[in-house]
Formats: structure tokens, sequence, C-alpha cells
């Protein structure tokens, strides 16, 4: 059963991928982005990572890729990107040589790792073994948000703290970012403040002419 | 008061100070007053030092005074100190006491000139400069010194800077004076790398116990020696010398005659444990430098014409006597003539000075004659400054002169020759010039016919301010033999007075005499010394004054030996392609290296500037390389963990 | 039924391995695609695949510490795709049309 699972969600994962990289239109691979996170949410589950695939579907699915859609539409990029050109001779070979070679390292990697014994703690490696996920999910469904939340604002409060800070730089930065600026009015104040007040000089969304 | 002897250099810098501020409102004539009291100052001080001194015992007669400390760098340490000993004391009792008395006279002599108070503010800053030269304990204070006097030597000479000839004198004052002064600064760098130290005391020290090396006292010796003939005028630096007869009269007397040239004589007593210690060719040669330059600078007096000139050469002259002293170890010597050649070389000058005012900056002896007349108390105290440097008994330079050939004798007899040779010319030529300003017949015309003529065109007397300190230097001249008189150990006071300076140890400085072929027979050289400036004196009689023998001035002798010629020509033809390589060398290949590297980067830059087109793919793909590179290094090479 | 032959289970490797393949089609796509939000979405994928990674690790180590780190990815991600799309439109507002070929003004 679970294997049924596995296989069912890494075939969603990896089809929404290359869908992502292949598809021409930005929709589609914006399509496609949904399918591999819903993929990867169902591995999540698999893990008895609850929570986390929860979050994984609202944040990412639900919002992120909302707001891409959402700039796809506004900006209109709907003009295809050509794939069958491509204008840097070397990229597409790069590219392929890159991405198997990527996949074969840390594959490599990650056989390599599983026949070394078990983690050593040792000089600047810092790990404790806490209740394992699986083994300590008593009864409690939310056994793994308690454990998660506990960890959150208990050992990692600081770096929560921080994120909330790096949330609100980011907002502030990208509201400073697409600001419309005000070119110099030729036009003399009063006729300037006329145009302010009707709804004619209200900044249009649309694509203007650069300012 | 031995502690206050940092008064001695720091009055005459006070006076520099003042007058650089306050100068043009002292004006004529009270900056002259101002700048000579300071000096008068100095002597005061000067005298009382000497007075300590001869208070405390002989073997403590080394007092140091140290004001700050100047350069602590380091193992070096170099302090501000100035050092009262005898030999420094003996220094600056003559050089104020000179200096004072030439700063007076020059009161009248600079009257009316625009820059009356720049004149004495040069003055005094090359009273301090001198005073800070011989008082110095180190090598670093009196090359500070040093270089004082020879930048105020190039400001006095060059005083009249509109004059195209003046500037030019000034300009080769400096740089002559700066080839010898690169031969001081190697012998201190040399100095300091054997012994740790600047400091006389211990340099002089090192050579006394033993402590130096037989070649790096030679490598010092030769070293200061070749910054001594650049200061004092020897061959082959002596080209300065002559020229910087330009500058006003007071200025050749003081820096020219009486101090500032004897610095190199100074320099070469103060270090005499050192030339002890050299290689025994070193002393030979600076005997050999001096004599030789002595009389070929006397062959060149003897045709010259401006009557400064004259003069000029005789102190080059006279300082080869000095260098010869030197050579043959005789320090007192060369200390005792320096100081009587200062008493009657200061007023021989301003006697000339005397001349040149009265006849109206006239200064060819061609036009003089017949001044004797016209000019008693001028002539009267040139004779006796003639009769001094003659030789003649018993004036100072009989006395002094006489010494030096006594040890050169028992050094060398060829040496011995070549002086006396030299002491026939003396004699000659300075008659010559007494006979050609003084008597004979009067080639000058009395202007007071021709229209526009100022005054009194007739040659006059000069006002007493300047005629005041040339009796005072001819009564020195009179008497000043008689600090070392060769009789007894009494009489050789200036002997006495400077044994611990030159005769620091046994067998070290002073050469003893004693028991020599010279020594037995003091009378039978005196004797010929004296007849020897006597036939000097009646042969120049004969041919000037009798008109019985031809004069002999041949072109060759006027031109100085062509020497000056020579050296334009080599520095301008050769000379100035070695220095044109030298600088193509440094421009190109040491600038080169440097601006080199820096365009070598340029073009590696540029070229790999080239990278860099812009494209965010091609950035993501070199990451990625990156990446690849970084994984394949972690898992292949190192294995993961 | 019962299977004759055991199902193998997926374990942690597996889902390692799966990560590394969907990393390796993301880094593929940042450098083939020219549309920037598609850009974007290649950029996300690899960032799922680390947390994939996160949370196999963390099962299998037995720590919470995975999970935790995951929460903050998903966070830094989602910040980071603000920021992102702000950038896009600021400069497709200006210019229209353009794709990642077409920005090079940072050039030597």
């Amino acid at each position: 059963m679970q294997l049924l699972v596995f296989v069912a969600a890494t075939l969603m994962v990896i089809a929404g991928a290359i869908g992502v990289v292949v598809l021409n239109q930005a929709v589609h691979a914006a399509l496609g982005l949904v399918l591999t996170l819903f993929g990867v949410a169902v591995h999540f589950v698999a893990m008895e990572a609850h929570f986390l695939a929860v979050v994984q579907v609202i944040v990412y699915a639900g919002a992120i890729v909302v707001l891409i859609m959402f700039v796809i539409m506004l900006l209109g990029i709907d003009r295809t990107e050509d794939l069958r050109v491509e204008p840097l001779p070397i990229q597409r070979p790069l590219a392929g040589i890159l991405g198997v070679a990527i996949v074969a390292l840390l594959v490599a990697a990650i056989f390599a790792a599983r026949d070394s014994g078990p983690l050593q703690t040792g000089v600047g490696l810092d790990v404790e073994v806490r209740e394992p996920a699986g083994a300590a999910a008593t009864v409690t469904p939310d056994a793994n948000v308690k454990q998660l939340s506990r960890n959150l604002f208990g050992d990692q409060v600081f770096a929560f703290e921080l994120t909330g800070v790096l949330l609100v730089v980011a907002v502030a930065g990208t509201v400073v970012m697409t600001r419309r600026e005000r070119k110099p009015s030729l036009r003399s104040p009063a006729t300037q403040a006329a145009s302010d007040r009707s709804p004619a000089g209200a900044s249009s969304l649309a694509p203007e002419d650069a300012t | 008061m031995l502690d206050l002897i940092w008064l001695i250099p720091a009055l005459p810098l006070l006076g520099f100070l003042v007058m650089v501020v306050f100068g043009r409102r002292l004006g004529d004539p009270r900056a002259g007053y101002f700048a000579s009291t300071m000096l008068a100052g100095s002597f005061v001080v000067t005298v009382a030092a000497f007075i300590d001194l001869l208070g405390t015992p002989a073997e403590d007669r080394s007092h140091v005074v140290t004001l700050f400390e100047w350069l602590p760098v380091g193992n070096l340490q170099v302090d501000m100190a100035f050092l009262a000993d005898p030999l420094s004391i003996a220094m600056c009792l003559f050089v104020t006491g000179v200096g004072t008395l030439i700063h007076v006279y020059a009161i009248g002599y600079m009257h009316g000139d625009p820059k009356f108070s720049k004149f004495f503010c040069y003055l005094n800053l090359f009273a301090c400069s001198m005073l800070v030269l011989v008082l110095g304990e180190n090598m670093l204070v009196t090359f500070l010194g040093w270089e004082g006097v020879g930048t105020c030597s190039y400001l006095l000479i060059s005083f009249w800077h509109t004059r195209q000839s003046a500037a030019t004198a000034g300009k080769k004052a400096f740089i002559t004076n700066r080839v010898g002064d690169w031969g001081f600064m190697v012998a201190m760098f040399l100095a300091f790398g054997a012994v740790g130290s600047l400091s006389f005391a211990t340099v002089n020290g090192a050579a006394i116990q033993g402590d130096l090396a037989q070649s790096t006292a030679t490598a010092i010796a030769v070293m200061l020696f070749v910054g001594a003939v650049g200061k004092s005028a020897q061959l082959p630096l002596y080209i300065w010398l002559p020229d910087a007869m330009e500058g006003p009269t007071p200025v050749s007397a003081l820096i020219h005659a009486a101090t500032m040239v004897t610095a190199g004589v100074f320099l070469m007593v103060r270090v005499n444990p050192i030339l002890s210690v050299a290689d025994a060719w070193v002393p030979t040669m600076i005997a050999w430098i001096g004599v030789g330059t002595a009389l070929f600078a006397a062959t060149i007096a003897v045709a010259q014409n401006d009557i400064k000139k004259v003069l000029a050469y005789s102190t080059v002259s006279q300082l080869g006597y000095m260098f010869l002293a030197v050579g043959t170890g005789a320090y007192v010597a060369a200390i005792f003539h320096m100081i009587t050649h200062a008493f009657f070389k200061a007023l021989l000058f301003l006697g000339s000075g005397s001349v040149i005012h009265g006849m109206h900056e006239e200064q060819d002896m061609r036009k003089m004659g017949r001044l004797y007349w016209l000019m008693p108390v001028t002539a009267i105290t040139f004779i006796i400054g003639w009769l001094a440097i003659a030789g003649v008994f018993p004036f100072a330079g009989f006395w002094s002169k006489d010494e030096i050939l006594l040890f050169a004798f028992a050094d060398n007899v060829a040496l011995y020759l070549v002086g006396l040779l030299t002491a026939l010319l003396t004699a000659y030529y300075m008659t010559r010039q007494v006979i050609m300003v003084f008597f004979g017949e009067a080639r000058w015309t009395d202007k007071s016919a021709e229209h526009g003529a100022h005054g009194d065109a007739k040659p006059h007397e000069s006002p007493w301010v300047m005629l005041g300190p040339l009796v005072v230097l001819a009564v020195l001249s009179t008497v000043g033999g008689f600090i070392q008189m060769p009789f007894s150990e009494t009489t050789e006071r200036l002997g006495r007075w400077l044994h611990p300076v030159v005769e620091p140890a046994e067998g070290i400085g002073e050469a003893h005499i004693d028991g020599s072929w010279a020594d037995e027979h003091i009378f039978v050289l005196a004797i010929i010394a004296l007849s020897v400036a006597i036939a000097g004196i009646i042969a120049a009689y004969l041919v000037y004054q009798r008109r019985r023998v031809k004069a002999v001035e041949p072109a060759i002798l006027e031109n100085a030996w062509y020497y000056d010629q020579t050296v334009t020509e080599l520095m301008g033809g050769p000379g100035r392609e070695a220095f044109e390589a030298a600088a193509w060398f440094d421009a190109n290949v040491v600038d080169g290296a440097v601006v080199g590297s820096g365009r070598a980067v340029r073009s590696a830059a540029g070229g790999l500037r080239r990278l860099q087109n812009g494209y965010v793919r091609a950035s993501a793909g070199v990451i990625s390389v990156g990446v690849v590179l970084l994984l394949a290094w972690l898992v292949i090479v190192r294995g993961i963990v | 039924m019962s299977f004759a032959l055991t199902v193998p289970a997926p374990t942690e490797t597996w889902y390692l391995v799966l990560g590394a393949v969907l990393f390796g089609i993301g880094s593929v796509g940042v450098l083939v695609r020219r549309n920037p939000l598609v850009l974007l979405m290649c950029v996300e994928l690899m960032l799922n695949a680390v947390t994939l990674s996160f949370v196999a690790l963390s099962r299998s180590v037995g720590s919470i510490d995975g999970q935790t780190a995951v929460f903050f990815i998903l966070v830094v991600a989602a910040a980071e795709a603000v920021v992102g799309l702000g950038i896009i439109v600021a400069i497709l507002r200006r210019r229209p049309g353009v794709t990642a070929d077409d920005l090079t003004e940072l050039r030597g």
C-alpha cells in the first residue's frame, strides 16, 4: 500500500516537474507546478509530517502559485516563449550535462552515506536524537504538531523571530520597489490638483509607456 | 654655566626668528645691532663656558648637555645634545668672536642695501648653524649644522640674486657641497652599522678600544674626508669657493674664511681616533691632497686681478695647509692655523671690503693703487694681515704655519718641500696684492670731474663701524700666535688645552715628533720658513713695485688651470650622458616595473571582463558548474561522510 | 490476496533519490527557461526537493529539527517569491514582454 502511494505521488511529482520545464505557456507551467506541490504534500503525509503537508498545500500551492498566476494574468505574459529557439548555443547541452551530473552525484552521495554508520556526534556535529517523529507518535493525532511547535517556539524561537523580521522586510521592500514613480509634472499646481482628484488621473494597471 | 651651552646656538637662532618677523620694521641699522648683540651674547656665554672648563680638571673636560630625544627609532638613539669640550669651546670662541666683529662690520658695509635686515637674518641663522655644527655631540647634530651652513652659504652667496652670476654661484656652492655631503651621510651609515651609535664619544671610543675594524674605520674616514673636501674646498671640489666671492664681502669673510670652510678640518680633528685606526694610506692621502691643493691654489692666486678672488684662492691654499696638518697627525697645529687664519683672513677680507667700499664698488686691482695715503687705517690693518699670512715673525701666521711645516718635515720631506714652495708663493702673491692696491701708482681716475658724479669720487676711508673690527682683528693677528709657541710645555697653551681631545689614548691622535730631526732643529726650520717668506716678499716687490723683473702671469694661471672648464666639459658631456642614462633607467625600468604591473593587471582584467556578457542564464550556468564541481569533489575525492 | 513477493516499503533512500531527481529537473529548468516567471517556478521546484529531503532525513534521524527547517524554508520561499514577483512586476511594467535574455545591462 505504501509503495503504491509512493509510486503515485512520485509520478505526480515528476510529471509536474517536467511539465514546468518543458511547457511553452506560462500558465501551463504553473499548473505543472501545482501538480508537483500536491505530489510532495502526499509524500509528506506518507512520511507522517501531517502539519507540513497541510502547510505545503495552503502556503505553497494555495498562496504562492496563485500569486504567480496573478502576476501572469496581470502582466499578460502569455506571449509564448518559443522553446525551440535557444539564443545561447551552449546552454542546452550544458544544462543537460549539469542536470545529469547533479543527479548522479547526489545519488552517489546518498548511496555512499547509506552504507556508513549513523552520524557520529563529533566536532561541530551537534545532533541530538529526539523523540523520533514516527515512534513517539502516540494516540493523539496532533502529536506531530505538538512536537513541531515545541521545537519551533522553544529551541528555535530566535530563528522564528528573525523569520518574522524577514517577512516584514520582504513586504516593505516589495512595496517600495513596485511603487509607481510620479513623473515631474509640467502642469500648474492647480491643474495637477484637479487631475489628482479625478479618477481619470488614477494610475492604471496596464503596462504603460516608460515614465 | 656649562649646562647653558645650548644658549650659544640658541641666541643667534632667536635673532633669526625675531628678524624673520620684525626685521623690516627694525630696519637699517637696528637690525644689524640686534644681530650683533645676539652673537655677542653667544660669545659671552662661550667665554663663561671656557672659564668653567678651565676650572675642571683636564680629564673631565667633556660635558654633554642633552636637550631632548631627537630620534628614538629602533636601535638608533639620537639626541639633540651639545658637547662642551676643549675643541668645541675653542671653535666656539673664535666663531662667535670673529663672527661678532664681522656682524658689526657688516652694519657699515651693508648700509643702504634694501635687503639690510634680511642679510642679518641670514647671518644669524648661519651663526646658529655653525655653532650647532661645532657643538654637536653626535654626527647627526653636526650634520644638521653642516647642512645649515651649506644652506645659509647658498642664501648669502646669492644674496644679490638679481645678478645672474650671483645666483649661479650660490647654486654651484650648494650643489658642490652636496657631493661632499653624500660622503658624510655614507660615513654616518657606516658608523651606525659598525658601532650602533652616531655619538662621537661612542664612535671614537670604539676606535680607541679597538672595537672598530680597520676596514670600517678606513671607509668612515675616507667618506668623512669626502665631506670635508666638499665643505672645505679642496681638490677636486674647491670650485665653488672662488665663485662664492659674488656674495657681499662680510659673507666672504665670515663664511668663506673664518668659519664654514673650517668645518671640514674640524670634523677631521673631531674624529682623529678613527683616522689613527684607519689604514696608513688615509692620512697620507689627506696630507697630499691638502698640500697639493695648497700649491695649486697658490699658483692661481698669483695671476688673479680681482681683489677678492686672490683672497679666495688664498683661503683654499691655507685650508690645504690645515689638511696637510691633519694628514701628518698635527691636529693641534691644524686647529692653531685655523684660529690664526680666522683672524688674518677675516681681517684681509674685511680690509678688501673696506677698499671696495672706498673705491665705490670697484674690485679690480688693476684699477687701484696708491690707496695707502687715502685709507690709512685700512691700509695698516691690511698690511698686518699680509704679514701674518706671509708668515713673518712675530705675527700669528708665522707660528702656525711653521708648526705645520715642522710636522710635515717629520712625516715626509717631500710634503715639507711642497709646503715651503707654497709659502713662497703665498708671500709673493700677497705682497703683489698689497702693492697693487695700496702702493705703486694710482690707476684709478678721480671721477669728480665727470658729470653726474656724486659727492666724493675719490677713494675714501670707511666709517668707524667698519674700521673698528679691522683694528681688533689686526691686534689678534699680531698676538694670536702666542697661544702656541714651541719653546716649552708652558708656552704650548693650545696644545695643552686640546690635549684630551687630540690625544685620547696611547698611540692615538696627535703625532709625536720628539726626538726626530725636525724637533731637534726647530729653529733651523723656522729660519728657513722665515727666509722663504721674505724671499717671496722681495720677489714681489721687485716685480711689481720696482718693475725690475717682468711679471709672470700666464693665462693658464689666470684661468685657474682651466679646471672649471674641464669640469663643465666633463659633466656636460659624458657626465650628462651618464645622468640621462640613470634617469632613463629610473623612468623606464623602475617606474616601468611599477606601472607595468598595473598595466598587466588592467589588460588581464580587460580580457576577463568579456566573460561577463550580462546573460543571467550564463551566470546560472557558471554557478551550476561550480556546484557540480564541488559536489564531485565532496563525493569522489573526499568520500561523503 | 496475498502477494507472494515481498513488496519493498519505501525507505528514506527512495525519498532522497526522488529529491535529487527533482532538484536536477529544477536546475535544468533554471538554465533553460527564459520566461522570468517560469524561472521562478523552477526555483520553487528546487526548494521543494530540498524540503522533501529534509523531511525524509528528519524521519530517519528521528529528530523534529528537520521539519522545523522545512517550516523555515517554506516561509523564506514565500518571502522570496513575493520579492521576486515584485521585481518582475517592476521590470515588466517598464519593458513589457522581456525575457531573462533581454535583461543584459550588467555586462562588462
